[in-house]
């Protein structure tokens, strides 16, 4: 691949993978440059697992093709495993053994000989404060340690991409903060990292770039600024005092605000893109000299619904109910 | 951009305390290993799931010991005049059932891996791509010897006496790891194709509880009606049954070793590039 762009890490071009008559990756442009945090935000089932899947060699594509590090993933698969590491969503772990083990077993199977991967799998525990642990079965490990074991696993040796698919979902809030300063140490340490994520406040919090992609097909990319651009800085949320006003003020927002209003399901709250704080203020403040009484408002980041909303101009029929975290 | 960061994580006293990932050493790949090397790195994994999870040589071994005693203090007077004649009969087959029984938990073994992901990890290292089968091999062998061994001592334990002596049981047991090695072909292909373990464990003992059965493990075959001797007789489990009588009482022929090579000759070599392509289509 001498005609390649020596400063990407990832270069795909038009891949496409399907499934029986279900398109999981309709055509994928990727540019990835090294040394980058980039995200893949996307729904369940949008095509994020198998795009990843593909760039690190585990599912060939129909069609397209794509480069890791310079090396061909269709005629190079070898030369790319040598520079790629991947942390699958469900920890690929053998539960049985302890962590010490699984990290030693790693090692060999990269022909370190077994005192360098005694020493390798010690030190990598050390950092991923996991050696108080390392005796321990893995299947005893909380899901925060096993995330935490598989990047440590994915580190053996230092990958030159690293991929990671939804590196957060299922951890509590204190075990997400803990992976996310993991990401940024090792994106600071030189590594480049491809991730997908159904949350766009981690897309937001971590990444350089962030590609949404829905359907198998990419529809915006950009940094996390452009994409807000697209998107207006947040979302209004009124709740009404009185229920019986609502039409009024759903009426109200929509013109103020030229986008559409979406009601909660129980009715008393309304939820509407808002370009920024002041034109939600302007709205706020309308509402309030119509007579219309609020219990509550307040600005928050987009959903990744509102996003596609706002991306697509239609919500996201494929996944009307999101769930929050997956076992 | 670095501007749109709101909240970079507040540092707490343990971050401070530990070096973190900060300090970790850039390792570069080593040489690559040979397929051998790999292959043994996966023994050693079935040997560490041995002393982590010692009950599933409980599951290994509980059945044929339960059938050993059974056959022999229930039924082995009746069907062969005396326990003793009968242990002497009955316990080559057991070995063979013992070993066939058993390549089902590789099967097993095997969908769990796929289920974990594990292999999606073994999949993206520069590895031998045959190498985590290689290994689930050397994983099987170990199993058989062991559960073999323990079935053996018992039956030496209740009176069972190999007249072929030592090296007449050496080379049964040579039979039995070839029998494993082909029959886990079987149930590698079943772990590939079916999702859940669970799933790999009841077709495996339906496809094996009337091959075993309507062989000669347990009874001579003599008074079953016509058409059911003209499958026994035919049976690869029958046919490995009475080369490895031979074996341990020393009359074994050459034909009789032949005929119970055949299958697992024959399922190695049809159906390993099927697990090769199984493999390389997930």
């Amino acid at each position: 691949m001498d005609t390649e762009n020596p400063d990407l890490a990832i270069h795909a071009r038009g891949l496409v993978r399907r499934y029986g008559d279900l398109t999981a990756v309709g055509g994928i442009d990727l540019e990835v440059p090294r040394g980058m945090i980039f995200a893949v935000l996307g729904p369940n089932g949008a095509g994020k697992t198998t795009l990843l899947r593909i760039l690190a060699t585990l599912t060939p594509a129909d069609a397209g093709s794509a480069s890791v590090m310079g090396h061909d993933i269709a005629t190079a698969p070898d030369k790319v495993r040598f520079c790629i590491a991947m942390t699958g969503q469900f920890a690929s772990l053998d539960e049985d053994l302890t962590g010490r083990e699984n990290l030693v077993m790693l090692a060999r199977l990269w022909g370190f000989r077994s005192g360098l991967a005694r020493g390798r799998a010690d030190e990598l525990l050390d950092a991923f404060e996991l050696s108080a642990a390392a005796r321990k079965q893995v299947k005893d490990y909380s899901g925060g340690m096993r995330r935490r074991l598989d990047i440590a696993a994915s580190l053996i040796v230092t990958p030159g991409v690293l991929f990671l698919d939804e590196p957060t979902t299922g951890l509590d809030p204190s075990a997400r903060q803990g992976v996310w300063r993991l990401i940024r140490q090792l994106a600071a340490s030189g590594v480049t990292i491809l991730l997908t994520t159904q949350y766009l406040e981690e897309a937001d919090q971590l990444a350089d770039r962030i590609a949404v992609i829905d359907h198998g097909r990419k529809i915006a990319e950009g940094t996390s600024r452009e994409l807000k651009a697209a998107t207006g800085s947040g979302v209004l949320h009124v709740s009404l005092a009185d229920h019986g006003q609502i039409e009024a003020a759903a009426d109200l927002l929509s013109a103020h605000l030229e986008s559409v209003v979406q009601r909660s399901p129980e009715g008393a709250e309304l939820s509407v893109l808002a370009g920024d704080a002041a034109v939600a203020n302007a709205a706020v403040a309308a509402l309030i000299s119509e007579g219309i009484a609020l219990a509550d408002f307040r600005m928050g980041t987009p959903s990744l619904d509102e996003v596609f909303f706002a991306l697509t101009g239609k919500p996201d029929a494929s996944a009307p109910e999101r769930p929050k975290a997956q076992p | 951009m670095t501007d749109l960061i709101v909240d970079a994580p507040t540092k707490n006293a343990d971050d401070l305390g530990t070096p973190g990932i900060a300090a970790l050493r850039r390792v570069p790949p080593p040489t690559p290993p040979g397929p051998l090397s790999n292959a043994l790195v996966f023994g050693w994994r079935a040997i560490l799931k041995f002393r982590h999870v010692p009950e599933q040589l409980f599951d290994l071994v509980m059945t044929p010991i339960m059938f050993t005693l059974l056959f022999t203090f229930v039924f082995g007077g009746a069907l062969a005049g005396s326990t003793g004649d009968y242990l002497q009969f009955f316990l080559p087959g057991i070995l063979v059932q013992t070993v066939v029984f058993n390549s089902v938990y590789s099967g097993m073994g095997l969908s769990t891996d796929f289920q974990k992901g594990l292999f999606d990890r073994f999949r993206t290292l520069p590895i031998w791509s045959l190498a985590p089968f290689a290994g689930l091999m050397v994983g099987d062998l170990l199993r058989h010897l062991i559960a073999g061994g323990i079935i053996l001592g018992i039956g030496l334990t209740l009176g069972y006496r190999p007249e072929a002596g030592l090296i007449g049981t050496l080379a049964a047991f040579a039979m039995l790891l070839t029998i494993g090695f082909g029959m886990g072909w079987v149930f590698i292909v079943l772990g590939l194709l079916v999702r859940t373990p669970m799933t790999v464990m009841t077709l495996g003992f339906t496809i094996l509880f009337p091959v075993t059965f309507a062989s000669n493990i347990m009874v001579d075959p003599a008074t079953m009606p016509g058409w059911l001797r003209s499958f026994v007789e035919v049976n690869p489990v029958s046919l490995m049954t009475t080369a490895l009588r031979g074996l341990m009482s020393g009359t074994a022929s050459l034909s009789q070793i032949g005929l119970a090579l055949i299958a697992p000759v024959v399922l190695t070599v049809t159906l390993a590039p099927v697990v090769l392509w199984l493999y390389r289509r997930r």
